[in-house]
């Protein structure tokens, strides 16, 4: 009786998509096991681009005459000359609203994770895709925002800011066109009937690529664009 | 003890590790109002002390990547191994960063 309702226990938590380290002989998930080492190892690839960028961007201030922040022309240019009121190429209120969108996309990325885990698989595919559409959204803006900082005279080797910046919110850009993918192989993988409730460990991994990209972005919105000059 | 009752038991094990979508909207409305802070900061920096700025945009930074990772990673529900491993990159990077930024006297303190 007890070996019977032992399996039915087993069956059950598999059932519910989590729990898929019963099998390994450290009890813990090696899949999602290794998605946080890699998650950890990527701190260290971001704290590098954002020191980098800590390094750099005093060069734009004038600390550093003749290095940056001036264009061929010689311009000065950089992110936020005179504060709210300055000429500077930043355009808050636009990044704040691409800010939103991502933390949005968050949120979605958590209701896919739990639509799949009840089963409630319309849901799911709602949700999943909404999350993609919101990156693409915020890819779609990060791609405006260079194009208007390279029209006003920032290119990527316009001055050393310039290389430091588009660097580190680069990295980032590709980091959220990766995680797109990844959610649409998801989507794609559901549809053909490999991805359902008993294996929702795969979404979440995908969801936590999704949410770290979603920290990063929270250190980079403010670091590089609210701290004051 | 029925299957009845061990279903049971597994769906009140469920519940206690995975929040309902009412707390994740919960979660993602208190980050939305913490960066409506931080937006707001850039309209009155010209009025305000920057290290006050500095400090406050530091602080909320700090809990709202503490809120994502906690709540929708899992972090605070999964086991402490995961905890473990991020901090350490974490932690890890903040340090030897640290160190990089103190030594090219970035913030301007030496």
């Amino acid at each position: 009786m007890s070996e019977a309702i032992a399996t039915k226990s087993d069956q059950a938590v598999d059932d519910h998509g989590h729990d898929a380290g019963h099998g390994t002989t450290t009890g813990i998930s090696n899949n999602k096991l290794m998605m946080w080492a890699f998650l950890g190892s990527e701190c260290l690839l971001f704290g590098a681009l954002i020191s980098t960028y800590l390094l750099y961007k005093e060069r734009f201030n004038g600390f550093a005459e003749g290095l940056a922040p001036f264009a061929e022309d010689g311009r000065n240019i950089g992110p936020r000359f005179g504060g709210s009121d300055g000429e500077g190429v930043f355009d808050i209120p636009f990044t704040s609203i691409s800010s939103f969108v991502l933390l949005a996309s968050s949120l979605t990325m958590v209701l896919a994770l739990s639509s799949i885990r009840r089963g409630e698989y319309r849901n799911f595919r709602i949700w999943t895709l909404t999350t993609a559409a919101l990156g693409s959204v915020f890819i779609a803006g990060q791609i405006y925002e260079f194009t208007e900082f390279v029209e006003k005279g920032l290119g990527y080797s316009t001055n050393i800011f310039g290389s430091a910046f588009f660097t580190l919110t680069g990295f980032h850009g590709v980091h959220v066109t990766i995680g797109i993918v990844m959610l649409l192989a998801t989507y794609i993988m559901h549809k053909q009937g490999r991805l359902n409730q008993d294996k929702a460990e795969t979404v979440e991994i995908v969801g936590l690529y999704w949410h770290f990209v979603d920290v990063v972005w929270i250190l980079i919105f403010t670091v590089v664009y609210l701290f004051p000059q | 003890m029925t299957d009845t009752a061990v279903d049971a038991a597994v769906d009140a094990h469920d519940d206690d590790h995975h929040p309902s979508d009412l707390f994740y909207v919960k979660i993602a409305g208190i980050l939305a109002l913490f960066t409506a802070l931080e937006v707001g900061t850039y309209f009155i920096e010209d009025s305000v002390d920057p290290w006050f700025l500095y400090l406050s945009l530091s602080v909320l930074m700090i809990i709202k990547f503490a809120m994502v990772a906690a709540y929708f990673m899992h972090l605070k529900y999964d086991t402490p191994w995961f905890r473990y491993l991020f901090i350490a990159g974490l932690v890890l990077a903040m340090g030897v960063y640290a160190i990089f930024l103190f030594a090219y006297d970035v913030f301007g303190l030496g």
